[in-house]
């Protein structure tokens, strides 16, 4: 049978006995005493006299003390209260040695928090499933490999493909798709106009991920019909919080987007920031809105060679992720026999035509991010957890060293009469102290910590929306190891002093000549362990920041600085051929622009695009550009031969090339290419053609600094074959950039006053693709000097102790001659052997991972002597530090002295 | 005179909730009530008593409260609760069990 009441009232007595405790212990007194009263008077009415009767009684009840004790037990909370007593003790032991206290704390605090904050990110990046309902059941469509027509990433898909598959398919429940990495829309009229990320969906969206709006509804499937005769707009949460204070009377009111007024329809919940992990969304809109907001056009539609589409659908009930793969490459070949491209070659047709449709697990969303920072933030992790390692080695030597020193404490108490189990249990607790404070400020810091990782990885407008909430299951963990390893450390002292006969343990806390060595064997490994681990973490430090220094010195093969990238739109007018030739005109005609010329692509920055060409000499894909007169006098791209285009060279006259030097080694090799001719494979909307290379010139980057120089051929932007270029901009000053983008501003606004324009410093968004080797170099720099600094510390603390332990060998010494340089020298010597020790695993280490980090490195070899010296030294010099102030203590000491204490 | 050590392990308790089951108490009561009934063979001392007292209080089974006594006097009366009563049936339907098995046994032992 069940008494609840009887639950209550345990708990109730004991919290009673925990909180109050004096009022418990005055009750014991009150009763035992009443007890005694009782006894004593029984005692005179049997006829004794009333002393006699109070003896007797107090005779009869035995020790008072026992018997308190005895009823202290049965309130069994001796434990709490014994344990709250070790806190204190704790406490006041910690405070005692502020020193020990300080390296110790901060040292875990450093660990557990760099640690924490790395894993958030790289959960927010990588592990965390989709704010959806059963995110397990989602898959992605993509096709594998496919390297194909106009890509905007690799796992994207055509919108032909999409509807093919949306018909065909019996594997899901609901497939959906959007417009892959969100696009850029314009809100607001006239001088309001700004823009905003927005995320364009098929009417499936929603529904099938299983959202509910937050206010309103959400898009539905005949919100993307064919036409979209009145697209509705979604507003992300946080948008509507910034923009109409999470008013619900905005749902209903009209938004003017790109010019066109969209009925506000609802909201999206909170948390959730889209499919993709990374970037985040203001508005969402119907798939069909993009041909209505672009007045018309249904190029992204139409044309299947433009893949721009993330695809993912939501499994059946019964079906699993294989079954859906399966089922997908079975229908594969009639979805892409009806969904190939026209305009193609034979050879490039056939690599479409053996591709198959696969379905891979996507609860945790797509991310650009993961593929971007995975290897680096799973490197970062690898990095701190060394960290944590070097912190908790550090510790366990400072409380070694400090326990070596208390071992005559506890012989001392327990001769006294301490209880084994009671010591340990306090020593314990001193760990845990320490592992819990760390703890706590460890968690400050991961969340400072890590939201300035963000901030790094945000540079610039790139905003991102990553969920950075503290993560307890990671804190938790990394608390957990802590105070699992601290609390093992702090008990191998107790444990010594309990083993031994404190006799034994007295003597040699009293008069130990030298001390003895078992004591000191775990110590001198974990210096070396400590040594190699910090030497990896030095290594690693000064391989990426060389890398990232490499990156930032290279020479590029263009200039980056007092470059401005411009990008206008011209509305209707900007496939007017007259147009863009008076934009350039007016661009360069600003008294503050030295020079300008337009491109269909800027460098590193935007896309690339290949073509497939031959000569006699080779085919195969090279790298092109269209671009203006003057593009190579703007960018300082030296010409070795030949002439730049000239206005001469319009849509009508012979085509012409202007190549680098690595297009004429490949096609062209040992000639010179002037003059020459190559012929282009056919794609849509860029026919066969035949070009004559008129100029050569010097390679420069293309896509990535950190990517080797490509061929490229440069052909004169009004022989583009794909309609006409040229809104894109590069503008060369001497004059502050935000002077000339003004002037800009101003000439172009009095010229054609609805121009939308948008500028970027050339050198900074160059940068901002450093991203990543900047946050590594950074953050590995940060680790570097933390282990070399624990290092030291950890040296120091064994050095010190073993020095103390010393004292009367090394005043026996001093007395029988030997010099303080002698001493010194045996001091170092000693650490010396351990921090040898040390290097060469840690070189080994090194070693044996670089292969892993190389791919991060970039113009350094992972294993590069230069480097791996150069931390050897650091860390050696690091080490020294840490040994000089001990050795000089002991040669410093007075013989005299160190023998009268004996 | 028998010595509260002599008796059974756990018999204390049995013979605390028994005599409670009659009306609260408090602990001189509870071992006068006991010596008296036991004709004098049980003496149970403070020693004994008490953190067995308490013991039983904090499993539940007593509740303690002070109150006056006859005289006037402020004592910490023990009464049995609920879930004492049951444990007392149970500790009861033991012992008997016990002490039958035991008279068995002795029985047997005289053929």
């Amino acid at each position: 049978m069940l008494y609840p009441e009887r639950w209550l009232d345990v708990a109730l007595l004991r919290l009673r006995s925990l909180l109050r405790r004096s009022s418990v212990e005055r009750d014991l007194d009150r009763e035992l005493q009443f007890h005694l009263d009782q006894e004593t008077e029984e005692n005179v009415r049997l006829g004794l006299s009333p002393s006699a009767a109070r003896s007797a009684a107090l005779h009869r009840m035995g020790g008072v003390a026992q018997v308190q004790e005895e009823c202290r037990d049965a309130r069994r909370t001796h434990y709490i209260e014994n344990f709250l007593r070790d806190l204190q003790y704790a406490g006041r032991a910690l405070v005692k040695s502020p020193v020990f206290a300080f390296a110790a704390i901060a040292t875990l605090t450093l660990g557990i928090g760099a640690n924490t904050a790395i894993f958030q990110l790289l959960d927010a990046v990588r592990l965390r499933s989709l704010p959806v309902a059963e995110p397990h059941r989602l898959a992605q469509i993509d096709i594998p490999n496919l390297n194909f027509g106009i890509l905007e990433y690799p796992d994207n898909l055509s919108y032909t493909l999409f509807q093919q598959i949306r018909d065909h398919q019996q594997a899901f429940s609901g497939v959906f798709a959007w417009n892959s990495g969100y696009s850029t829309l314009r809100i607001g009229r006239g001088a309001e106009t700004r823009r905003v990320s927005a995320l364009e969906v098929t009417g499936e969206f929603f529904s099938t991920l299983g959202i509910p709006p937050a206010a309103g509804r959400l898009l539905r499937p005949e919100d993307d019909v064919r036409g979209c005769p009145a697209p509705g707009v979604v507003l992300s949460y946080s948008f509507w919080q910034a923009e109409f204070g999470g008013n619900r009377s905005a749902i209903g009111s009209r938004l003017t987007v790109q010019d066109h007024p969209l009925e506000i329809v609802g909201v999206t919940p909170v948390g959730f920031s889209g499919p993709e992990v990374g970037p985040h969304f203001d508005l969402a809109l119907p798939l069909c809105s993009i041909s209505v907001l672009s007045n018309g056009d249904m190029t992204a539609f139409e044309r299947r060679d433009y893949s721009w589409l993330n695809v993912m659908g939501r499994l059946k009930p019964g079906w699993t992720l294989t079954q859906a793969s399966d089922h997908l490459r079975a229908i594969s070949p009639g979805i892409i026999q009806a969904t190939a491209p026209p305009g193609y070659s034979q050879n490039y047709l056939e690599h479409y035509l053996q591709s198959h449709l696969e379905a891979v697990a996507a609860a945790t969303g797509v991310s650009r991010l993961r593929e971007e920072y995975d290897r680096s933030l799973w490197l970062l992790l690898g990095l701190t957890g060394l960290v944590l390692l070097i912190a908790c080695a550090n510790v366990s030597n400072l409380m070694l060293a400090r326990a070596g020193a208390r071992e005559r404490e506890f012989a001392v108490r327990l001769a006294l009469g301490a209880g084994r189990g009671r010591l340990i249990r306090q020593t314990l607790t001193e760990g845990l102290l320490l592992a819990t404070i760390s703890a706590t400020l460890g968690l400050a810091l991961a969340a400072c910590l890590s939201r300035a990782v963000l901030h790094f990885l945000e540079a610039g407008s790139n905003r991102l929306a990553l969920d950075l909430t503290m993560d307890w299951r990671v804190l938790g963990i990394t608390a957990s190891v802590t105070v699992v390893i601290c609390a093992l450390l702090s008990l191998a002292p107790a444990l010594r002093a309990v083993r031994g006969e404190p006799a034994e343990a007295m003597k040699l806390g009293a008069r130990g000549l030298t001390a003895h060595r078992d004591g000191f064997r775990f110590q001198r490994l974990l210096v070396v362990v400590q040594v190699s681990i910090s030497f990896m973490l030095a290594a690693s430090a000064f391989l990426f920041v060389s890398s990232f220094r490499g990156l930032v010195t290279l020479d590029p093969g263009f200039r980056t600085q007092g470059i401005l990238a411009t990008t206008f739109e011209l509305g209707k007018q900007e496939h007017d051929e007259t147009v863009v030739r008076q934009l350039l005109e007016q661009v360069r005609a600003t008294p503050q622009v030295e020079s300008a010329a337009a491109t269909t692509h800027f460098l590193i920055r935007s896309g690339m695009w290949s073509l497939i060409l031959h000569t006699d000499a080779a085919r195969r894909d090279s790298r092109f550009m269209w671009i203006s007169p003057g593009f190579f006098a703007t960018l300082g791209v030296p010409m070795l031969a030949g002439r730049d285009f000239s206005p001469n060279d319009g849509r009508t006259s012979p085509k012409v090339a202007i190549v680098n030097e690595i297009f004429a080694h490949i096609f062209f090799p040992g000639v010179n290419p002037i003059g020459k001719t190559f012929r282009t494979v056919k794609e849509p909307d860029y026919p066969e053609a035949e070009y004559e290379v008129v100029g050569l010139v010097k390679n420069t980057r293309y896509l990535a600094l950190q990517a080797p120089e490509p061929p490229m051929a440069y052909i004169p932007g009004t022989q583009f074959p794909a309609g006409v270029t040229g809104n894109r901009i590069f503008v060369r000053s001497s004059t502050p950039l935000a002077a000339v983008e003004t002037a800009i501003r101003r000439r172009i606004a009095a010229w054609r006053p609805a121009t939308g324009m948008e500028f970027e410093g050339f050198q900074e968004t160059i940068a901002q693709t450093l991203t990543r080797e900047r946050l590594l170099a950074a953050l590995s720099g940060f680790f570097g000097i933390l282990a070399a600094l624990l290092a030291s510390v950890g040296l120091y603390g064994v050095l010190a102790y073993q020095t103390i332990r010393r004292r009367s060998e090394i005043g026996i010494r001093l007395a029988l001659g030997a010099t303080r340089g002698e001493i010194i020298q045996m001091v170092l010597k000693q650490a010396a052997v351990l921090v040898s020790f040390g290097l060469a695993i840690g070189v080994l280490g090194a070693l044996a991972i670089g292969q892993s980090v190389a791919s991060l490195l970039f113009g350094v070899s992972a294993r590069d002597p230069l480097r791996l010296g150069a931390a050897a030294i650091a860390l050696a010099a690091a080490a020294a530090i840490g040994c000089i102030v001990p050795a000089r203590h002991a040669a410093r000491l007075d013989p005299m002295n160190a023998l009268r204490d004996e | 005179m028998s010595k509260p050590s002599d008796l059974l392990q756990g018999t204390l308790d049995l013979l605390i909730l028994r005599t409670l089951a009659l009306k609260p108490m408090h602990g001189w009561a509870i071992a006068a009530r006991i010596q008296q009934t036991s004709q004098e063979v049980f003496q149970v001392t403070q020693g004994a008593l008490y953190p067995a007292l308490h013991r039983l209080e904090q499993q539940g089974w007593l509740r303690a409260e002070w109150r006056k006594t006859e005289t006037g006097r402020d004592a910490k009366f023990y009464t049995l609760t609920r879930s004492g009563r049951a444990q007392l049936e149970k500790e009861l339907a033991q012992w008997e069990r016990l002490s039958s098995a035991v008279g068995l046994v002795i029985r047997m032992a005289e053929d």
